[in-house]
């Protein structure tokens, strides 16, 4: 069965007819090529794949395209403004928050979605917040860091 | 997946009439357990029926003693919810420890409790408070509803509105998490109030039970130490690589005592 | 120090691209007319193929083509890249390690057929269809049942599960040593089986150019040039020239993409037959039953000591699972990568160590972060507590009795390597240091007034890395050289691109090796680019893995550069009317010292180009310059690790309470990118430790097949760390460097369950495997006081 989705991605409206198994990180990877969003699991774990679905975070392996009709998608790729790097994404690269790079986009748009809920994370909070994001690189440590120095920019901004 | 036809309705009833008039469809709620499943060819549907755009599903009340959760309210509106914090701490605490952040931006009570996952946690605490689900066409007593593993007392084409939970004086949950996947290994949600005393266990056994002895303890002295010496019998629990049901069993008694602490016993 | 050179914290260029999403890794390629292939896998662990039939699934939507091994049969198998000998001389046993099976599935996951269609959908969907008349096998997965006389072969043709038996040492001077010993201290242990799971899945996509007979390979690869020599000259029959291998961003790989798969050979094969591009990409629970797994050792090990402690001599027996073929690496993984290691830091006189290498029906094994060194590191750390607690001797005391001392560098091992430089003791007082060894008995007690049980660890590892001496490797069995080869090329304009064969899939390279390179030449960084992971771009390479980027990629890029300054001195020299020899090169500048005379050094980069005052009968233009370097030895990090835990008793919960490691790495290139390295490391040696196990059952099933049962860690399940460093250069290279990549994953997992014995000492518990998860430690806790 084809289904008429129809969504705003990163601020453009988009529409497509899609197959109605397509996933939405399928759709994004895919149809409109915004290959930020990673697949690192099938069993909804890893959190790769995790985008903002009306600001919030879920995972994007886990949802059908057709069931974000009609909603805001944020990606990775939206994150930054143009050429200057969001706070987040600038303090994962002072605190070296990210090797491979693999999970780091779902990690970053895991954060900012912390930060949404809890603008001064404790380093506890921190963690247990990143229960649904793997890093098999950077050990968390700076990942941690790099959290809580992008929240302490994002206060300040 | 498998193909499938995919249905959105804007009503409850429109998604009942979706329900009754398809072969073998399956209502989506968060989605959490069914798309995996799907994911690996273990689940197929005819019709894919999306709740999500189900507004008469969603949403929480509290009033006549009661806490009222829709359907569709999903994990992370529970956790944050600052009235079922006032009313029944321990129910917001529970919803707050279910999965991960985006698992808990997605998954829904009714999901939960209609898939009945021996592990979940919500079965704990609708049968530790003694709560209500209301379906489309009847209420059901939490202790009627969980049926066995994976199985509860919903009909074919039944479907979950609201779960009603009454306030307790005292509630606390305490779970051992599967390191692997953070379902519950053992849960315990115990609470205390007028009506008496209620103890109830997952992830131990096929499906959420009830431990008679302990609740009696609690209702003689509501203390961690009431519990401290009463075990469960490992005869029926689970085992898989992460805990035997010996394991399982002792669990059931250290989180039984800290549930209790944490209700302030 | 510049501000971008040796030893500068420099942010790395890599990220610009990978915190915007715009990494370009291998799944997010997509070819014009790309076809996608699904493989269908074995459910059996053993069994013979009775028979298979396609043509149901060859009629499925969208279904181009459906291949078995007996359409590949004009192609060769797998190749292994190493060959053991047993101790009597004898090779190994080396059974075909077919593509597709031929007539019978030997683990769970064997790829048996594969489809490919106009989606993945499609080829799955027809995939269902395929028939496969299965006759099941008894499986054999447990070790001790593999090498047993009567057990169910494997490979029939082999006759028996054991690959080889393998020796390194006397065992009668060994013998000897043990008869005469005061003390012997003994252990049986498993070193468990991981997966490795970079968090990128593996992919690979072939394409092929009838036109040229050009063949691509685009593949999740931490060594393009070696998948390319193996798959062409082996495998498929291809010359290098016909054959392009492509890594573009790996997502990690942790030895797990070293090796070569089938799957590169399916979807290049099937590309040239269909004339079509074809894409796999593995489903992560398709990653736990095809990617090789790691360790997976069950030793039994003694250690014989004097009366004051003094190690006399040690004694090993493994066995070591190679699971149902042999992986590119596996054979020189427990042998050489194990055997030569068991010295550790101390000046042990005598050591024997036996190991069989046992077929299983299991998904393969080969090397995993450590390779080898963990499981030398682990079994010799958990003696070396055994016998402290034995003799009463503090642990730390123990060790410092026993370390080689610095004035006995260069040192010679009894099991084959030379040391060449190391100081044991500053690590290991630097680390217990930090870790406030001494306020532990306060921290302990304050611990049980909460109903907790408190412990501390030490592991003091050494790992051989910097791989290898070609000809040492050569003679140890290795069917390749292990050297690195770097280009650099200088542009006109003086910027700089170095073509290196080691990869980055993580580990920072493009912001590691500019820093070589802008201290060398003086040059800005910013007008530096490592261009790597591409056989078309880069000479040739044997990649990155065994911690060897900086210590041999490094040095051979050093050595590129130390004949560009050669030949820029020769124009300087021209240009600046000077004698060769009198040029120097400081800063970015050739100059004529005690003179004004100075050319910089884009100047002579431009003359090089445009060489209209230049000495062309002398001198070719271009400044292009290639070196390829061989290590005379392996580099020896080495360091101390202190772990404290804290045990819940009533759940058997263990908390990592700190940790704290202190590394002799030699030089270090980037202080930050180092300390991640070791962070990471540190938290694969944890999980090993406390969470992770590759599980399977009887029939040889994998139960921990998805990431609902294998513990991954995550962020909650670690602290942070203290990590600092001491510093004893290598001597035989020019960087001094020693590599950083393995150190973590090798010296924490024994570091953690010393600090477990520890703490449960005192309820009894004496005996403990990996993973130490809750079940595991109440159990130990149960029956020790019921005993």
């Amino acid at each position: 069965m084809t289904v008429a989705i129809s969504m705003t991605i990163n601020g453009q409206s988009v529409s497509a007819d899609v197959d109605a198994r397509t996933l939405l990180v399928d759709f994004l990877r895919v149809n409109q090529r915004l290959t930020g969003t990673h697949v690192g699991c099938d069993t909804s774990q890893c959190g790769a794949c995790v985008v903002h679905v009306n600001g919030k975070s879920v995972k994007s392996c886990t949802m059908l395209a057709a069931q974000a009709s009609d909603a805001e998608v944020t990606t990775i790729e939206g994150v930054a403004n143009g050429g200057e790097l969001h706070p987040m994404q600038a303090a994962f690269r002072d605190n070296h928050g990210l090797q491979c790079g693999f999970c780091t986009p779902g990690v970053i748009m895991s954060a900012l979605d912390l930060v949404s809920v809890n603008s001064d994370p404790s380093e506890q909070e921190i963690r247990e917040w990143l229960e649904g994001n793997l890093c098999r690189c950077t050990g968390y440590h700076n990942i941690v860091k790099s959290i809580q120095a992008g929240a302490r920019a994002m206060r300040e901004a | 997946m498998y193909a499938f036809d995919y249905k959105s309705p804007s009503s409850l009833s429109e998604a009942a009439d979706m329900l009754q008039s398809s072969d073998d469809g399956v209502l989506l709620a968060g989605g959490h357990t069914l798309l995996p499943t799907m994911k690996q060819r273990l689940a197929s549907a005819s019709d894919l029926i999306d709740l999500g755009g189900v507004s008469e599903l969603r949403g929480i009340s509290v009033s006549g003693g009661q806490v009222t959760i829709g359907a569709m309210t999903t994990h992370a509106e529970v956790a944050a919810s600052s009235e079922v914090a006032n009313a029944i701490a321990a129910l917001a605490d529970l919803a707050g420890g279910i999965g991960d952040p985006q698992v808990r931006n997605a998954g829904t009570i009714g999901g939960s409790i209609a898939n009945s996952d021996p592990s979940a946690d919500y079965p704990a605490a609708l049968v530790g408070l003694g709560a209500t689900i209301n379906t489309n066409s009847r209420s059901i007593a939490a202790d009627d509803f969980f049926t066995g593993m994976f199985d509860t007392a919903l009909d074919e084409n039944e479907i979950i509105t609201q779960v009603s939970f009454p306030i307790p004086d005292a509630a606390g949950y305490s779970k051992f998490p599967n390191p692997a996947s953070r379902y519950a290994v053992v849960g315990v949600f115990v609470s205390r109030s007028s009506d008496g005393v209620r103890v109830a266990v997952t992830g131990a056994g096929p499906s959420v039970f009830r431990v008679a002895e302990m609740e009696a303890a609690l209702a003689d002295s509501f203390s961690a130490a009431s519990v401290a010496g009463i075990s469960v019998s490992d005869d029926d629990l689970n085992s898989d690589i992460h805990a035997s049901a010996e394991y399982r069993a002792h669990l059931v008694t250290v989180m039984a005592k800290r549930a209790v602490q944490k209700a302030g016993g | 120090m510049s501000g971008t050179g040796i030893g500068a914290s420099v942010r790395r260029t890599e990220d610009l691209r990978f915190v915007r999403g715009a990494g370009k890794y291998t799944d997010d390629m997509n070819l014009l007319g790309q076809t996608y292939a699904y493989i269908l896998r074995s459910p059996h662990a053993h069994a013979t193929i009775n028979s298979i039939d396609t043509s149901a699934a060859s009629q499925g939507d969208g279904v181009v083509a459906v291949f078995t091994a007996e359409d590949m049969a004009a192609i060769g198998g797998i190749p292994c890249g190493w060959q053991v000998h047993s101790k009597d001389g004898s090779p190994m046993h080396e059974p075909k390690h077919p593509v597709l099976a031929e007539g019978k599935v030997r683990h769970t996951g064997d790829p048996v057929a594969v489809v490919i269609a106009e989606s993945r959908s499609q080829a799955r969907d027809a995939a269902e269809s395929i028939e496969v008349d299965y006759g099941v096998l008894p499986a054999v997965v447990d070790m001790n049942d593999a090498v047993t006389a009567d057990s169910t072969s494997v490979h029939d043709d082999v006759g028996t599960n054991i690959c080889y038996d393998w020796a390194l040492g006397d065992p009668e001077v060994v013998d000897e040593a043990f008869s005469n010993a005061a003390h012997v201290a003994s252990l049986d242990l498993v070193n468990n089986r991981l997966i490795p799971n970079a968090i990128e899945p593996r992919c690979a996509i072939g394409d092929f150019d009838q036109a040229t007979g050009q063949y691509t390979l685009h593949t999740t690869s931490q060594n393009p040039h070696v998948i390319r020599l193996l798959m062409g000259a082996f495998v498929l029959g291809v010359p290098e020239h016909k054959l392009r291998v492509h890594a573009p961003d790996v997502g990690g790989g942790f030895g797990s993409k070293i090796f070569h798969y089938a799957e590169e050979i399916i979807v290049t094969w099937a590309a040239a037959q269909l004339n079509r591009p074809v894409k796999w990409t593995a489903d992560r629970s398709e990653s736990f039953i095809s990617d090789a797994h790691g360790r997976d050792h069950v030793t039994k090990v003694e250690l014989a000591l004097d009366e004051d402690g003094k190690f006399l001599a040690l004694r090993e027996s493994t066995l070591a699972n190679m699971g149902a073929y042999l992986s590119t690496f596996a054979p020189c993984i427990p042998t050489y990568l194990h055997g030569t290691l068991l010295a550790g830091q101390y000046a042990t006189p005598v050591i024997y160590c036996e190991v069989k290498a046992v077929f299983t029906n299991t998904v393969p094994v080969d090397a995993y972060r450590g390779a080898g060194r963990p499981e030398a590191t682990y079994l010799l750390e958990r003696i070396v507590q055994v016998a402290a607690d034995q003799l009463g001797m503090d642990p730390a005391e123990i060790r410092r009795r026993n370390f080689i001392q610095p004035d006995q560098f260069p040192y010679q091992t009894p099991v084959a390597l030379v040391y060449d430089t190391g100081d044991y003791d500053a690590s290991l007082s630097k680390a217990l240091d930090s870790a406030d060894y001494a306020g532990f008995a306060a921290r302990k007690a304050s611990s049980k007034a909460a109903g907790k049980l408190r412990g501390i660890g030490i592991s003091s590892y050494i790992e051989a890395c910097g791989i290898a001496p070609s000809n040492v490797v050569g003679s140890l069995g290795a069917r390749a050289g292990l050297y690195e080869a770097a280009t650099i090329r200088v542009n006109p304009t003086g910027s700089v691109s170095v073509l290196t064969g080691s990869h980055s899939h993580g580990q920072g390279h493009e912001t590691t090796f500019a820093q070589v390179v802008s201290e060398k030449l003086g040059i800005d960084f910013d007008s530096i680019e490592i261009v790597h992971g591409d056989t078309d771009k880069i000479p040739f390479g044997m990649g990155t893995y065994g911690s060897r980027s900086i210590a041999v990629g490094g040095t051979a890029i050093v050595n590129a550069l130390d004949k560009i300054i050669a030949k820029g001195k020769k124009i300087a020299a021209h240009l600046l009317e000077a004698s060769e020899a009198d040029i120097e090169f400081e800063d970015g500048q050739f100059v004529v010292p005690g003179t004004d005379k100075a050319k910089a050094f884009g100047e002579v980069a431009l003359t090089a180009y445009v060489p209209h005052q230049y000495p062309l009968e002398e001198l070719e233009p271009g400044l292009e310059e290639t070196a390829f370097y061989d290590p005379k030895n392996f580099t020896f990090p080495a360091g101390t690790y202190v772990c404290e835990v804290e045990v819940d008793p009533e759940t058997g919960v263990v908390d990592i309470a700190s940790f704290h490691a202190t590394d002799d790495f030699g030089t270090i290139i980037n202080p930050m990118i180092v300390e991640g390295q070791v962070h990471g490391g540190l938290v694969q040696g944890i999980g090993q430790a406390l969470l992770e196990a590759a599980c399977y059952d009887d029939n040889g099933q994998l139960l921990s097949g998805s990431y609902m049962d294998y513990t991954m860690p995550r962020a909650a399940d670690v602290p942070s760390f203290s990590v600092d460093t001491t510093v004893t250069e290598c001597e035989h290279n020019p960087l001094g460097v020693k590599g950083c990549g393995e150190a973590g994953a090798i010296g924490s997992p024994p570091a953690v369950i010393n600090a477990i014995l520890n703490a449960l000492a005192e309820v009894g518990v004496t005996e403990l495997d990996m993973p130490a998860t809750p079940h595991r430690v109440w159990q130990a806790i149960r029956s020790a006081q019921a005993s």
